[in-house]
């Protein structure tokens, strides 16, 4: 595991000295930027709905109940922002983005197209792994920005409508508005920023590594994913504590 | 990427002990040689004999548990050889870059060096293609090519970058005949043309003794015999009498 984790770091210092050649290779980050956004947009979309929803069926029947229909808005608006549009979209994307970038470098690693771009002199740093981190970058906090108001709207709909909870939609979000400011927007996005990065090294890593044929591609995605998923969720913790300190 | 600062001239390979093991079985023990520059050397053996890792370590792609590759007297290790000369490898499978159409792949080393403009490349893949017989095919995908195309795809790709060294690694294996003597032919105009130096490894007989001005064979990680094509095939010693004139009968 330690072994694992120093080239993971090695791997990460070597992209950001690769970084002064990013405009070089920007063909390479739009493409991977519509590629992650193609194959995640519709999926955030729906997520974020059912989110904002279960978030807003699970505790508003208790608040209205306990005459605290006023701060609904304000509890899923908070919810999306820091914790679960972050979280929920890093999880989504580390499954779909990360398990592709996994597969795709992998098959390149056993089928010997790495050697041969090394051969060429070509850096596999410069042309696989950097673009691809500049895109997660670029495209994890944007579909974040973009989940938010989609789970605030999932919320303010299940509270309108269902029938234990009733809170108008003006109520909703006033409440929103008045409880949520610019700060809570960022707390999201400085995670969306960390998460990127964990999911864009882990699965250029296990790609990089893999070995194996076919059967070594599969255990090479695999591992990506839980790899990504848990170190999410380590994260989150740690990333939250840091984050509290300045508000 | 920048364009390298190159130099010309052909390259020299010299192998010096070289050892290498892989979870604890040694794979190559002790082999030395040297390859003068403009030689076309072939490196024959037996499967499993150690072939296609020796290959490795000279363009750079294995580091050796001892011993030293020197490529034009420089080590290939630890060194910028890949960026100060032009060096190639044609792999057994060979390697296309599966995401890329041909004219892409045949380009990438000049696309990503940025040695050219977009419509001179054009021109260069155009020009190599027609060259090794795949004459139009620059928009097709790898994929959709047999193994005999793949691999002269990958002389394209090779001939590119013009090459002072080029290693190819089994370039017959899993050819028909017709193929195979098409590939030949392939790397003796590669010789002729650009006068590389040439490094084959394969288990082809015929390839072998129609491409090399000498040859070695390898068996179990070692070198038994450097020779030119009649030096070994007048050799006496068993192993290699059995290797270049096994047949199968029918009786």
């Amino acid at each position: 595991m330690f072994y694992n984790i120093g080239q993971i770091i090695m791997l990460f210092w070597r992209t950001l000295q690769a970084l002064p050649k990013a405009w070089l290779e920007r063909k390479k980050v739009y493409d991977q930027l519509f590629e992650i956004g193609n194959a995640s947009l519709l999926m955030v979309c729906i997520l974020s709905l059912f989110i904002g929803g279960v978030l807003a069926l699970e505790t508003g029947p208790t608040l209205v109940e306990r005459g605290l229909s006023g701060v609904l808005g304000r509890m899923v608006g908070l919810s999306m922002c820091r914790e679960l549009g972050p979280l929920m979209m890093a999880i989504l994307i580390a499954g779909r983005i990360g398990s592709a970038m996994a597969a795709e470098i992998g098959s390149m690693r056993v089928y010997q197209e790495l050697d041969a771009l090394r051969t060429m002199n070509i850096s596999p740093i410069n042309y696989l792994v950097m673009p691809r981190m500049i895109a997660m970058v670029i495209a994890l906090p944007a579909l974040v920005v973009f989940s938010i108001p989609v789970g605030w709207l999932g919320g303010a709909l299940v509270s309108t409508f269902n029938a234990s909870i009733s809170v108008p939609v003006e109520t909703f979000f006033h409440d929103l508005r008045e409880g949520i400011g610019v700060a809570d927007v960022v707390h999201g996005l400085v995670k969306a920023l960390v998460f990127a990065v964990a999911i864009g090294l882990i699965s250029c890593h296990q790609g990089l590594v893999t070995i194996g044929g076919p059967r070594g591609i599969g255990r090479s995605v695999t591992k990506a994913v839980v790899n990504s998923i848990v170190v999410i969720l380590i994260l989150d913790y740690f990333v939250t504590r840091f984050l509290i300190y300045f508000q | 990427m920048s364009a390298p600062e190159q130099r010309n001239g052909n390259v020299s390979v010299a192998v010096r002990d070289l050892r290498k093991s892989f979870n604890g079985e040694e794979v190559l023990k002790g082999i030395s040689f040297d390859v003068k520059p403009g030689e076309t050397f072939v490196i024959m053996g037996p499967s499993g004999s150690g072939k296609s890792v020796l290959l490795k370590h000279i363009i750079g792609l294995e580091e050796p548990d001892s011993g030293e590759i020197l490529s034009a007297g420089q080590s290939v290790h630890g060194s910028e050889v890949l960026s100060k000369y032009r060096l190639a490898m044609v792999f057994q499978s060979g390697a296309l870059l599966k995401s890329l159409t041909v004219g892409e792949n045949v380009g990438l080393y000049l696309t990503e060096h940025r040695l050219m403009e977009p419509g001179e490349i054009a021109r260069v893949v155009a020009e190599k293609l027609e060259a090794v017989g795949l004459k139009g095919l620059e928009d097709r995908s790898p994929s959709e090519l047999s193994g005999g195309m793949q691999k002269r795809v990958a002389i394209a790709r090779a001939l590119v970058i013009d090459p002072q060294l080029v290693l190819f690694d089994e370039p017959t294996s899993e050819l028909d005949p017709l193929m195979s003597v098409n590939i030949g032919e392939q790397i003796k105009q590669m010789r002729d043309r650009l006068h590389p130096t040439i490094l084959v490894v394969t288990h082809d007989r015929d390839l072998a003794f129609g491409i090399a001005d000498r040859i070695a064979m390898i068996s179990e990680g070692k070198i038994r015999f450097i020779g030119t094509p009649n030096e070994i095939k007048n050799s006496r010693d068993p192993m290699i009498q059995t290797f270049i004139h096994a047949e199968l009968t029918n009786t």
